[in-house]
């Protein structure tokens, strides 16, 4: 029998508690997410103390579930992978306090994750990588283009100067009067819109690999307060709809051109956002046409939100690199991959 | 019965490893308050030196509060972790009781321990040695400086405040009332060998899955949400998915 390598994998950085067992990065054993989306749809957005204070209601509860699910003992693990950043910070100390405790407790090795990291390897669910490897990490906290000459290499080519692109859907959302999470909404509004305000494309032209969805916001929210005061009601549908072609549109144009750029085998989409069935579509039609010789992985739709089970596939290939943590591992809220200068 | 005890509750970090009320290691830092950085090093380097594996003890005994969100959250979420996955017992006892107990059990004037709250409010309770036993007086709360040297000055007896005064909660008041006295700093320094003798004898906790910490306030963001629903919170805000 093939040897086997379990990890126990565990990710609280935001709204989400979440304890898995992953066997050789590439098969779920038990992925056990409680969501906090209904305390938090209360206050319209994330309240970081509140969330901190679900974790430690929940923590345990997921850890004995994840193992009990999995059929397995401390006997069985080899080691416990954590999400230590990017984040919020007291949601984060939740996750990296148990992790610790459990590394400690049972002679464990402790594998720090980037929860960047993470999302992208969502995407292993689905396939093999192959490498050079081009991602496109998009959510609610994070918009970024990631290259990966090698595996356990990662180097930002391009990312959001200010919000990213899963904000400005929640954003927007609150104007249409959609709660929080607004994303998946607002992907069903636009299958059934027009793309007829033609919002702006920010950076579209410019040479980089950057990103700006704050002016979009702006536009869009102008354009519906405007609307308001002449007394006029907007189609949702063809505000969503335009809403989201723009953003697609800069998505996609700085990714084909991110793959001109830079020739790799395949092209990952992960993260929150990469859940809209529009971006998803995009994406599949153009790199058919653009880039036909390069493979894509989509990130599962059930494994694009925050998870353990994500971490866990990521926390294996570190492992294998011999990434190693100590007793005194902290938070790191602002955790990011190095920043590549590209000309 | 071997006994880990855990405070994180301020900015003093302390461990004490005791057994059969015999304390056999103990730390206490009060540089930085990153207890997340320095809690498990110490904890490990203290079983390292009496030689206790984790599965050794039988008993964790943590301080649960009131104190800094996230300090109290590290301790609990430690120990109950610690507990769970250990299959050991677990026991809270209030940060501001572990801090009363800094006082002779011959004293017989009121014992009052407070936290720093901010905002010139305080975290507080009232304690008294009675036969040896250290009895809650007034329940832990969370009240302003003002208002708690308020009422002490209406008590008919001699009160000992007990606690680091910082210049915030220093700038709530002129002087103390006539029968109330401040203890020397030292006795507001916590002991974690206090806090596992105060916990060896209580019941352990039935089931540590809804082991939280004694946070003795909502959020303000639940605050206001409440005051606009009224009636509407519900029991559990988290599931399944």
């Amino acid at each position: 029998m093939a040897e086997r390598t379990l990890i126990l994998a565990f990710e609280t950085s935001c709204d989400e508690t979440s304890v898995a067992v992953i066997e050789n990065g590439t098969k779920i054993l038990s992925n056990v997410v409680a969501t906090q989306i209904d305390s938090h749809q209360r206050f319209g957005g994330v309240v970081p103390e509140v969330a901190s204070r679900h974790h430690i209601e929940w923590i345990t509860r997921c850890i004995d579930q994840a193992l009990d699910e999995a059929q397995v003992d401390y006997d069985d693990i080899a080691a416990v992978a954590i999400t230590y950043g990017p984040g919020l910070v007291g949601s984060l100390l939740v996750g990296v306090t148990a992790a610790k405790v459990i590394a400690w407790a049972h002679h464990l090795p402790l594998i720090p994750v980037n929860h960047m990291a993470g999302h992208l390897y969502a995407a292993r669910y689905v396939g093999e990588f192959k490498y050079p490897q081009m991602a496109l990490l998009v959510s609610g906290g994070h918009t970024e283009l990631v290259y990966m000459p090698k595996e356990h290499e990662y180097e930002i080519i391009g990312e959001t100067r200010d919000d990213a692109a899963g904000e400005a859907y929640d954003k927007i959302g609150r104007v249409l009067g959609v709660n929080y999470p607004a994303g998946k909404t607002i992907d069903q509004w636009a299958a059934q819109g027009e793309d007829t305000f033609h919002f702006p494309r920010a950076m579209e032209k410019e040479a980089n690999y950057d990103f700006s969805f704050s002016g979009l916001k702006s536009a869009f929210i102008n354009t519906v307060h405007n609307a308001d005061q002449r007394g006029e009601t907007l189609n949702k549908y063809d505000l969503a709809a335009s809403f989201q072609q723009s953003v697609v549109d800069v998505l996609a144009e700085k990714t084909m051109r991110a793959l001109d750029r830079y020739p790799v085998k395949q092209l990952i989409l992960a993260g929150g956002v990469a859940a809209n069935q529009g971006l998803r579509k995009r994406l599949d039609h153009d790199m058919a046409k653009y880039h036909p010789e390069v493979s894509m992985l989509q990130a599962p739709l059930k494994l694009c939100g925050d998870n353990a089970a994500m971490i866990g596939a990521a926390g294996y290939v570190n492992y294998r690199h011999g990434d190693r943590a100590g007793m005194d591992l902290n938070a790191v809220p602002g955790l990011m991959f190095k920043r590549m200068e590209v000309e | 019965m071997k006994v880990l005890a855990i405070d994180t509750s301020n900015h003093p970090m302390s461990v004490a490893l005791v057994e059969d009320d015999q304390l056999l290691a103990t730390t206490t830092l009060n540089m930085v308050r990153n207890h997340s950085i320095y809690l498990m090093p110490t904890i490990d380097r203290l079983f390292n030196l009496v030689k206790w594996q984790p599965a050794d003890i039988d008993r964790i005994v943590v301080a649960q509060g009131p104190g800094s969100y996230t300090g109290i959250r590290i301790a609990v979420t430690t120990a109950k972790v610690l507990a769970d996955t250990l299959n050991v017992e677990l026991v809270g006892v209030s940060s501001l009781e572990v801090v009363a107990r800094n006082v002779l059990p011959t004293t017989t004037a009121i014992i009052v321990p407070f936290f720093d709250a901010r905002r010139g409010n305080v975290f507080a309770g009232a304690y008294q040695w009675k036969d040896g036993q250290l009895v809650n007086r007034i329940e832990d709360q969370h009240l302003g400086m003002a208002t708690l040297l308020d009422q002490l000055a209406a008590v008919d007896q001699p009160v000992v405040l007990v606690g680091h005064l910082t210049k915030r909660i220093e700038d709530q008041f002129e002087s103390l009332p006539d029968n109330v006295t401040l203890a020397p700093r030292a006795y507001g320094i916590p002991s974690t060998y206090q806090l596992a003798l105060a916990g060896e004898n209580r019941p352990a906790v039935k089931e540590i899955d809804p082991f939280v910490p004694h946070y003795l306030r909502i959020t303000e963001a639940e605050a206001n949400w409440q005051k606009l629903h009224p009636g509407e919170t519900r029991q559990n805000y988290v599931r399944e998915v």
